[in-house]
């Protein structure tokens, strides 16, 4: 039985083929992991400041909120725009699209199987942190632990029907991927992965929830890191995002696939 | 020494010409340049506040540092990524065969290539911050002042352009460096920030090793007039040493050059 082109075959095919691919480019994907540092950088910042004291998170509590800032981003990091691209330029789409598969699922497994590459290596990362703030240690109890994957699951899946949703205009315009950038200067500024929300004046908090950004990286980090947070409501607009997207997702990729017609034709 | 300066007219002249072709691209840049600008000084003033201060440095004081960040950064964007990116395709294609045979330098040729317009206006917002929040903060220059800072910012760019070209240049290696630049890239952020604002270990390691500090910090000093005689000898020595091991890499790394597929 298929449910959305899938059965269990096909994804054990898809994860296996993805994640022995990247396997291949592991020395590549650490580096991407160390590129990851900027949570850490902006730690050390914050510890130093006088305007610590005003983010509501006292002693470890910064440490540890930054730490799962950076490993949610690690998990939840979405580059299928530029894996897009360079398959539509390049025409390798075409065969993609003949398949009885949604090409978007290919995408999905090859970010699954990067993910299963990275975690050793956000894992030493972690470890380092660990040695450096040894006060900053905790293992977050098992509920925790799982409400914190599901988390950054549900920011992946937002952050990637973000992305999709870019990547089929590239099939009206070739160069989507700078529109990509827009998108991702307001991500950088406003999910929480620089500071904590709660750092932010008022009206900007207000602004910020409006959009799908602090969903993609402050609310993950804080229920890994124990901080107080309303679960239900941040599950809740998780979803709704997701809802919203994914049908905004599908119609444009339709209508985009009307329009393709192939490198070179 | 005139074919250099004619080609670099020819090279200048087709690389703007083919820009302008993608006239949409600008309007999103200029777009993405401003947020951006916005979203740094933000974040900038979540550290500041009624009688705060970042290591030291006032809020005004602090917007130079970020004023030099953003020029530098936009220099990044018009001259470095351009080239430097494209080193490592050159090599995974086998086209640096064809950079190579041209009687030309070819570090010469790797590093200014192409030219994008779409930092320029980076550049602009970056200065234009730099003088409004020098003035703010009381800063007066005299012209040999102003002399001194032209003089460090181009040993931050010189600094900055080593650095980048060095981890291209490993690309004759390792084909794929592309993730290196990113780490770097992710490093330099740190600029925005006055580097006392550290803990004392990043301190150094942004002095020392990756030197940060003379990107952003060390000029902002100049401004405000308070740099310390030592720390612009280094910041010069720095510069001049890493474009020497640059240049010398390069050299290196091409002795090693076996073309694509072989």
């Amino acid at each position: 039985m298929r449910v959305f082109g899938l059965n269990r075959k096909i994804i054990r095919v898809l994860l296996g083929t993805e994640y022995a691919h990247m396997l291949e480019y592991r020395a590549e994907i650490a580096l991407w992991a160390l590129s990851g540092v900027l949570p850490f950088i902006m730690l050390s910042l914050w510890n130093g400041s006088d305007a610590r004291d005003a983010l509501g998170m006292d002693g470890v509590g910064l440490d540890r909120y930054f730490l799962s800032a950076f490993l949610v981003r690690q998990f939840s990091v979405v580059w299928m725009i530029y894996a897009f691209e360079e398959d539509a330029l390049t025409g390798r789409l075409s065969p993609y699209l003949l398949q009885p598969l949604h090409p978007l699922w290919r995408y999905v497994a090859s970010h699954l199987g990067e993910q299963l590459t990275r975690l050793p290596f956000a894992a030493v990362i972690t470890a380092i942190f660990f040695l450096i703030q040894p006060k900053a240690f905790w293992v977050p109890s098992l509920g925790h632990f799982v409400l914190a994957w599901l988390a950054t699951w549900m920011a992946f899946s937002i952050a990637f029907l973000l992305q999709s949703l870019i990547a089929s205009l590239c099939f009206w315009s070739e160069k989507a991927s700078a529109l990509e950038r827009l998108l991702f200067i307001p991500f950088l500024f406003l999910s929480g992965l620089l500071a904590p929300i709660t750092a932010f004046p008022p009206f900007v908090r207000t602004f910020a929830q409006w959009t799908p950004f602090p969903y993609l990286i402050d609310f993950p980090a804080r229920v890994l890191a124990e901080q107080p947070v309303d679960l239900l409501a941040g599950f809740a607009i998780q979803l709704a995002w997701i809802v919203l997207l994914l049908p905004l997702v599908l119609l444009l990729w339709r209508a985009g696939v009307r329009r393709y017609s192939a490198m070179g034709a | 020494m005139g074919r250099y300066f004619k080609s670099l007219r020819r090279f200048w002249g087709t690389a703007l010409a083919s820009q302008l072709e993608y006239q949409l691209n600008v309007v999103i840049e200029l777009i993405a340049v401003g947020l951006s600008l916005l979203g740094s000084l933000f974040m900038l003033s979540l550290f500041f506040g009624p009688g705060r201060e970042l290591g030291g440095w006032s809020w005004h004081e602090a917007l130079i540092v970020q004023g030099f960040y953003t020029v530098l950064d936009g220099m990044a964007s018009t001259w470095l990524r351009p080239n430097l990116s494209s080193i490592v395709t050159h090599v995974r294609e086998g086209t640096l065969d064809f950079v190579l045979l041209k009687p030309i330098d070819s570090q010469f040729w790797l590093s200014l290539r192409t030219i994008s317009p779409a930092g320029l206006p980076e550049i602009v917002l970056g200065l234009f911050l730099v003088i409004w929040g020098g003035n703010q903060a009381g800063a007066s220059l005299t012209p040999g002042g102003l002399a001194l800072v032209l003089v460090m910012l181009l040993a931050g760019g010189l600094i900055l352009y080593s650095l980048w070209f060095l981890i291209a240049a490993t690309s004759i290696w390792f084909v794929k460096t592309w993730n290196a630049t990113e780490v770097l890239r992710a490093v330099l952020a740190s600029g925005r920030y006055p580097v006392a604002a550290y803990p004392a270990p990043l301190r150094l390691l942004f002095t020392l090793v990756i030197p940060v500090a003379f990107l952003t910090t060390v000029p902002a000093e100049v401004v405000l007039g308070r740099a310390s005689t030592p720390m612009l000898w280094l910041g010069s020595g720095l510069a001049v040493g890493f474009f020497v091991v640059a240049r010398q890499f390069w050299l290196y790394a091409l002795r090693h050059y076996t073309s694509a597929s072989s």
